[in-house]
């Protein structure tokens, strides 16, 4: 399939031929032929955001919740670089995004042309690759390649740049099936012989871990399902990142809750003590590991792996295995059914009994109250009145974050959207706005911080604009509560710059743009007024107040430069252990 | 080039050295592995930017950079082959092959050091200027090194030299005291011994 047409016809008709229904973008001077040509078709939806920076985060939730690739049109200069804070976030997290900027004319490139800048050179070390497309003969080809690489192996964010005379060229257009990419082949299926020791090492297992992550996730809807099917098998405890959650259901008996500085205690410790790990799909990241000469110090450690350089890149592992979870986690069962493996049924037993006795701690164990609203307590009730509703969480970053991973149980993949990599505040809004463009029926929740929410609150503008009955429930605490919680544990509770005074009225802000406002300020009125978020006008956006005790802190916690087994316990800490709770060493550490 | 790579290597170590704990969140453990020498092979497509990515990936991940060579080796496919020398533990080793594994245009990367002592040759240009004894002298030491002479006046010589590193080093300080004036490197070209190529 072959035609003649324009640069900016082509990018439309290569989104169309990709499969793209939703665009989200900003206009501007060397985009404009592509928004003309948006304007004379109907196969892309174009989603007008307020700040390019929402555009990325609307097209990373758009991916994150549907498995499909996110795309992205911004303008050359500002456009590009408002888009690098997502890009980034898409790189950490693994989030398929394709991403296309205008540039300045490319007689005018170097020259530094009036909202010029060098978008490759810039977005090069936070993309997975990047294209700057000088003839139009090329475009067609780089803009199917730039969705094959987007999604292919670990998925991530990729950059087309396209000057302004490309765009006005004419050209021929070859279709997606004509394009095949000469060196990008990554690897899916896992060495059988890796598979096979894998399966050995898991059968004499006496302290097994499943540590799933991301790639659970990333691999689709089968390799969660596969997961569940290795857990029936096995009944190994399972833990996961927070980027995994959601693959094995929060409610299966074998669930044992997010592990990493603010996971549970009976994850973590069973990290600490394990003898066999099974890493699936997750990166051996620094949130996740503690100190890294104290970390499952006495395991044999098996990683899934479809990216070979996580392999021995933090912790050196026995068992590697490279290849897409959902292929490798099908041949470990096959091989597994396939020689008859048994558990170590004795060992197991004792196992879970030692994990019974951790369990009991109670490790999320808060001091409610009557007058203050708990923030733990804020996110209980919203969890237990959305449960039966078909519901996806957005998050910004910070201590709301760690609550909703921690009190928000999740039963299927691709529900949770978080920035975990890059740690984004203001990631949460846009990205809600664009799960619900994908899933305009169901319910969608940005549990939100009162600082994160306003990093990204001009998009209130585009949830109204295409009236998304996005819901943005801010646990308000008055302080940016994470750098508050470090400032009391490593700097003597001197809070600097950390309260956020002047904040604006929620409510009169929901109803300034156009939405729905609601606050609560007492636990007696909490149920009624989320059951009014819930049942709130289909087509319009509400922000909700959620007035909490400002002081709360997020346990439990591993301080930094701790091990996995010398974790702060919400209920037991003392302010003296507080205080004590990090070294002079700790404190370099972020 | 190299120079400026060098530079930045350089300085990322003395970062890295004078705190000790590396940028990360927790200790990283005390690895007790000694850091080697590599000297690694990388095909790629002769893409604009293709020099940036390999180099950014080296700065923005704190690897060294030794020396780093390039040109294009195949015309017709538009394939050009780096030789990068670079100093790691092989822990760091494994992960400078594998994130240059990563990057969508490249081809293949081989570690030459790994798969046999690679055959490793640069080439210098070396000015050197005097009369009378020590220009004698250049010359007589430059033919003992089989230096090309490849410019000459009454009062200069420009000598070409290739060689192992050792021997160009060794060459250059020589000249130092014979009127060296300057000199141009070109980094280390290498390639495996045997039959097969990488």
């Amino acid at each position: 399939m072959t035609m003649r047409m324009t640069g900016a016809e082509m990018v439309i008709r290569a989104l169309a031929d990709q499969g793209t229904e939703h665009l989200f973008g900003y206009p501007g001077g060397a985009v404009l032929p592509i928004y003309d040509e948006l304007f004379q078709q109907e196969k892309v939806q174009h989603v007008l955001v307020r700040q390019e920076g929402g555009a990325v985060h609307a097209a990373e939730g758009y991916a994150r919740s549907t498995g499909k690739v996110g795309v992205v049109l911004v303008t050359s200069g500002p456009g590009a670089t408002n888009a690098v804070t997502g890009l980034t976030d898409a790189l950490m997290d693994s989030v398929p995004v394709v991403c296309i900027t205008g540039q300045v004319p490319t007689h005018l490139i170097g020259n530094d042309a009036f909202q010029e800048c060098d978008t490759v050179g810039i977005t090069r070390p936070c993309t997975k690759h990047n294209w700057l497309v000088k003839k139009v003969e090329d475009l067609a080809r780089v803009l199917h390649e730039a969705f094959y690489v987007a999604r292919s192996g670990r998925p991530g964010p990729v950059v087309v740049d396209i000057p302004k005379d490309v765009q006005f060229a004419t050209g021929t257009y070859t279709g997606p099936k004509d394009v095949k990419h000469k060196t990008y082949q990554p690897r899916l299926k896992g060495d059988p012989a890796a598979i096979a020791e894998a399966v050995e090492l898991m059968a004499r297992a006496r302290k097994p871990v499943l540590y799933t992550g991301g790639g659970v996730i990333n691999s689709g809807p089968k390799a969660s399902q596969l997961l569940r099917e290795l857990v029936r098998l096995t009944h190994f405890p399972v833990t996961s990142t927070l980027m995994g959650l959601g693959a094995f259901p929060a409610s299966g008996k074998e669930w044992l809750g997010m592990l990493g500085m603010h996971g549970t205690y009976q994850a973590n410790l069973v990290m600490h003590d394990c003898d066999v790990m099974v890493c699936v799909g997750a990166r051996f990241d620094d949130r996740i590991t503690g100190r890294l000469d104290a970390f499952a110090p006495r395991s044999k450690k098996i990683h899934i792996d479809i990216d070979p350089s996580s392999i021995n890149k933090n912790v050196e592992v026995d068992v590697p295995i490279i290849g897409d979870v959902a292929y490798v986690l099908e041949d470990l069962i096959r091989t597994w059914r396939l020689k008859g493996a048994t558990v170590d049924k004795t060992a197991l037993k004792a196992w879970w009994a030692q994990i019974d006795r951790w369990r009991a701690k109670n490790c999320l164990a808060y001091k409610d109250s009557a007058d203050v609203i708990m923030p733990q307590h804020a996110l209980q009730r919203l969890h237990a009145l959305t449960r039966d509703r078909d519901t996806y969480i957005t998050t910004e970053v910070g201590q709301h974050q760690m609550w909703a991973a921690q009190f928000f149980g999740f039963e299927e993949p691709n529900r949770w959207m978080t920035s975990g990599g890059l740690g984004t505040m203001g990631y949460g809004f846009p990205s809600a706005i664009g799960v619900q463009m994908a899933h305009p029926k169901s319910l969608v929740i940005d549990i939100a911080g009162d600082a994160s929410i306003l990093m990204n609150v001009q998009e209130m503008s585009t949830a109204v604009q295409y009236r998304l009955p996005v819901k943005v429930f801010i646990l308000n605490n008055q302080y940016m509560g994470m750098v508050r919680q470090w400032q009391q544990l490593l700097h003597g509770n001197r809070i600097s710059e950390s309260y956020t005074a002047a904040l604006p009225d929620f409510v009169k802000l929901a109803e300034a743009y156009g939405g729905i406002g609601i606050r609560a300020d007492k636990p007696a009125e909490l149920d009624d007024k989320i059951l009014a978020m819930l049942n709130a006008p289909a087509d319009r956006p509400v922000i909700f107040d959620c007035r909490v005790a400002a002081l709360a802190n997020c346990f439990p916690m591993i301080p930094s430069g701790k091990a996995h087994n010398e974790m702060l316990l919400g209920s037991e800490v003392s302010e003296q252990e507080i205080d004590e709770a990090i070294g002079t060493e700790g404190k370099v550490l972020v | 080039m190299t120079n400026r790579l060098n530079e930045t290597a350089n300085r990322l170590n003395e970062t890295a050295m004078s705190t000790k704990q590396p940028g990360s969140a927790y200790f990283l453990e005390d690895r007790k592995e000694v850091p080697v020498t590599h000297t690694f092979s990388v095909v790629v497509d002769n893409e604009p930017g293709v020099l940036a990515r390999i180099a950014g990936l080296f700065t923005g991940r704190g690897y060294n950079i030794e020396s780093l060579t390039v040109s294009e080796t195949e015309h017709e496919k538009h394939l050009s082959r780096f030789t990068i020398v670079t100093t790691g533990t092989p822990q760091v080793l494994g992960q400078i092959k594998s994130q240059l594994e990563r990057l969508v245009n490249v081809h293949r990367v081989v570690d030459l050091t790994v798969t046999g002592r690679p055959l490793e040759r640069e080439l210098v240009l070396v000015k050197v200027s005097g009369r009378g004894e020590k220009r004698i002298e250049a010359l007589r030491l430059a033919e003992i090194f089989r230096a090309n002479v490849i410019d000459a006046s009454t009062e200069h010589f420009v000598f070409e030299l290739t060689g192992r590193t050792s021997k160009i080093e060794q060459f250059i300080s020589i000249m130092t005291e014979l009127g060296l004036v300057e000199v141009s490197r070109t980094g280390i070209a290498a390639i495996s011994r045997g039959p097969k190529g990488m």
